[in-house]
């Protein structure tokens, strides 16, 4: 026995085609006309369409379409569009003193340097630096919008640093400093009191007597980059220790961490990937964001 | 007889994957070696015990529905686990925090991200498929199936396949082609596999009884034989090492992008399109109890549809180093293909006509019209994407994860549910499914999750293509990548919980099957005996 019972069929239903397949059979209805016609009219469109745009494969090259169309041509015309619309600004912004480029001073060129800085910003910038420029606490990526710069906050300061970047090992004239490694310089009780008095010279919870002893040892090791009054010194990119703005943290584990073993970030050198124009129009718009000196 | 050959053989490989094992070059390759050592090694055990047993002849006058009946419970299983993992990434990739530290390299999206589309697609829908061909070869062609134990030995195979993909996909093993990820090795296995599946079911069409060859198998065999040749070209590649997993592509640059896209639109084009399409013309017609609306169509959609098919894999390559005259070659072709495409939903849809009435009380064939439904959408979608000027703002974005989707959700899984719900108390011989009432719950639980879906990727697809091309006035870029990624979260979230939907419904179907077989009242069987001529 099987259940190969036909298809139920009504009174009014057209004729089957006769053949019968484990019960099921078929009308023999005709092609349902709107769907042939649009058949018809999408084959007739495909004709037309590929004597227009380029298609077909022919011995040495393709049709190349009535048209004359081709992606890279209207990508490239796109380009040459807006180059030339701003070939003028590019220009000016290249050879004009940075200091010069004020919203007072010269708006539509300040007004083009913000607006293609915060493009080349948001594409090459945010990915360390934040979206918003705020950097990441404590994790070695600074904050671009408070007054503490590592290497200078001036216009020409921020330009010199985004051509040429910080530690980057093939441009002479990046940035370059390393901290010592102390680990193995001081003892541990040295590292302890001098960990302490920087605790203690940031205004957090320190030991009295470790922070006392440790001034010493500041002065010994320490000074000699981040300054007697440990207020840090630009040319060499030592950061300011007493203002609460970290680089990699300010408890007493992430600074012993930093004495031992030492810590320093890497930026890349921007000149060789971005032109003079959206380096320059980079620094004017992170001078912009607050920080700026 | 066959015996004696089969033992060498499986001793041979045993061996052969021990010294494989031994000599590995990397961690997934030996792991893969010591799994295939111990499937060749216990069936070559289970064969020695059987060598010489007296066989039981096989019942001539019985369809052969074992494989069919483990094909079924497999296509529930793969769905579950494929629709789990689905909705893990969907979440992973809202709150990265579910990248969970501990699990690295080994749960990170990256390597779950193919494991979840190959669950779905080859684990969930090849099984299915396999279910399908194996069932409706034997019914339309009124045969027991051709090969004896070779559908056994294509099914347990298939299954080994998968096993093998997606423990390498986890142990990080991959070709790094879309949906052709596995590596040489299980590459070839699967090329075997497939051709015993080509085998069984072209054996099976050489046997019928019926004059003609119904509607439903042209679909299956064109599946068939275009995927095994899909397969083969696209995964053309040479070992590193024959101890290694890895492997070098023989086709490079932009034709091996080519060649890529040819076989992953071809992988949509005719294993989900045109081997789902078979699943349909049997069951839709079954279900319905209602002839097929037009042969005429049939034929003309099934030529128009495979012929154009083919072609159409360039509009995934618009706007890259493929040149122009293909990308048009390319959208041309994919809109051409709308209407074939639409007769399968036509012929589907029109099939009801005098059973319409149906659909209030039957939520199984509420599942196939909804599936049809969304076979439409899609087919309507994926041309107008093709065109380039669409494509330029719907490419790279979600719009192309939420376009699959709603076929892949909303066609192939619905399409498959009904088939399943068909399916079970045929197999098993009950009168009917546990329970109507939970195929309702899982009906809406699956068409709300789909439309949270879709809809989501349409908004953040727009959206972020949207903001990817926002320049100024003069030119400079608005937005940058990470804008979109923070703007897109709350549609993140929406689509998982669509995702969810979706899993909670395929929860509910197994449930309601495992209650089906395990306490559905028993009836006579009227479902396995060969038809006398």
């Amino acid at each position: 026995m099987t259940d190969q019972k036909e298809t139920n069929l009504l009174p009014d239903d057209p004729e089957t085609t006769g053949h019968s397949w484990d019960g099921i059979q078929e009308f023999n209805n005709p092609l349902p006309r709107w769907w042939l016609w649009c058949f018809y009219i999408s084959i007739v469109w495909g004709v037309i369409y590929t004597i227009a745009y380029p298609a077909w494969p022919m011995i040495s090259g393709a049709t190349p379409g009535l048209l004359g169309y081709s992606s890279r041509a209207l990508v490239a015309e796109d380009i040459a569009h807006y180059d030339a619309l701003n070939a003028d600004l590019r220009t000016q912004i290249t050879e004009v003193e940075l200091t010069a480029v004020t919203r007072d001073n010269m708006p539509e060129l300040y007004n083009f340097a913000i607006q293609g800085g915060a493009a080349t910003f948001a594409t090459w910038c945010s990915q360390c630096h934040g979206r918003g420029a705020n950097g990441v606490q404590a994790a070695g990526y600074p904050s671009l919008l408070d007054d503490d710069w590592l290497w200078g906050g001036s216009v020409e300061e921020i330009e010199a640093t985004i051509a040429h970047g910080i530690r980057t090992e093939d441009d002479p004239d990046t940035h370059w400093s390393e901290m010592t490694a102390f680990e193995g310089f001081l003892s541990d009780e040295e590292i302890g009191q001098v960990v302490n008095y920087v605790r203690r010279i940031s205004d957090q919870e320190a030991d009295a007597t470790l922070a006392a002893a440790g001034e010493n040892v500041f002065l010994d090791n320490c000074a000699a980059c981040h300054g007697d009054d440990a207020m840090g010194d630009r040319v060499l990119g030592a950061p300011n220790l007493t203002d609460r703005i970290w680089l990699f943290g300010g408890s007493a584990a992430a600074i012993e961490e930093i004495v031992r073993n030492s810590r320093f970030g890497v930026m890349p050198a921007w000149s060789g990937r971005l032109s003079d124009a959206e380096v320059r129009a980079t620094a004017i718009y992170v001078h912009s964001l607050g920080g700026g000196e | 007889m066959l015996d004696y050959v089969k033992l060498p053989i499986l001793g041979l490989i045993a061996v052969l994957s021990a010294i494989a094992a031994n000599y590995g070059l990397d961690f997934a390759y030996k792991v893969h070696a010591i799994l295939i050592m111990l499937v060749a090694g216990g069936l070559f055990l289970w064969e020695l015990r059987r060598t010489g047993e007296p066989k039981v002849p096989a019942p001539e006058g019985e369809y052969m529905d074992g494989p069919v009946k483990a094909a079924a419970i497999a296509t529930v299983f793969w769905g579950c686990t494929g629709f789990l993992v689905g909705v893990f990434i969907a979440f992973q990739l809202a709150f990265p925090v579910l990248n969970f530290e501990w699990a690295q390299p080994y749960l990170n999206f990256g390597r779950l991200r193919p494991l979840h589309t190959s669950a779905v697609i080859f684990a969930f829908g090849g099984n299915g498929l396999i279910a399908a061909s194996f069932y409706i070869s034997q019914r339309t062609s009124a045969v027991r199936m051709w090969g004896g134990n070779l559908a056994w030995f294509v099914f347990w195979g298939y299954q080994l396949f998968i096993v093998l993909a997606a423990t390498g996909y986890v142990l990080g093993v991959t070709q790094g082609q879309e949906y052709a990820e596995p590596e040489w090795y299980v590459d070839i296995w699967l090329t075997i596999v497939w051709l015993a599946f080509l085998a069984v079911y072209l054996g099976t069409l050489l046997n019928r009884k019926e004059p003609h060859i119904y509607v439903a198998n042209w679909f299956l065999l064109s599946f068939i034989i275009t995927v095994a040749m899909l397969h083969v070209v696209n995964n053309l590649s040479i070992p590193v090492s024959i101890y290694g997993s890895r492997s070098v592509q023989v086709f490079s640059g932009v034709q091996n992008a080519m060649i890529q896209w040819w076989y992953g639109h071809n992988a949509v084009g005719f294993f989900l399109t045109a081997g789902f399409l078979g699943m349909m013309y049997y069951f839709v017609p079954k279900q319905a109890n209602r002839p097929v609306y037009s042969y005429k169509l049939s034929i003309i959609h099934f030529w128009a549809l495979i012929f154009l098919y083919i072609w159409a894999g360039p509009h995934h390559l618009h706007y890259t180093a493929l040149p122009d005259w293909a990308g048009t070659l390319g959208m041309v072709f994919s809109i051409v293909l709308w209407m074939p495409s639409w007769g399968g939903m036509i012929n589907g849809l029109m099939t009801l006509q005098g059973a319409w009435d149906k659909l209030r009380t039957d939520p199984i064939l509420r599942m196939m019209v909804t599936s049809l439904a969304f076979y439409g959408m899609s087919t309507f979608e994926g041309p107008m994407m093709s065109i380039r000027a669409v494509n330029s703002l719907s490419h790279y974005t979600d719009w192309t994860i939420g376009h699959v989707h709603s076929g892949a959700l909303g066609w192939n899984g619905m399409i498959t549910f009904g088939m399943l719900y068909y399916l079970f108390p045929k197999l098993w011989n009950r009168k009917a499914l546990y329970s109507i009432r939970a195929v309702s719950w899982h009906f809406w639980l699956a068409t709300i999750g789909i439309v949270l879906y879709a809809s989501s990727m349409w908004v953040t697809g727009i959206m972020e293509g949207l903001m990817w091309r926002e320049v100024d006035a003069q030119g400079f870029l608005v937005n940058s990548f990470a804008d979109t990624v923070e703007a897109k979260l709350p549609m993140y979230v929406v689509r998982g919980l669509g995702g969810t939907m979706f899993l909670a419904g395929a929860l509910v179907m197994a449930w309601n099957l495992w209650m089906t077989v395990r306490s559905g009242e028993a009836v006579a069987d009227t479902n396995s005996a060969v038809p006398a001529e």
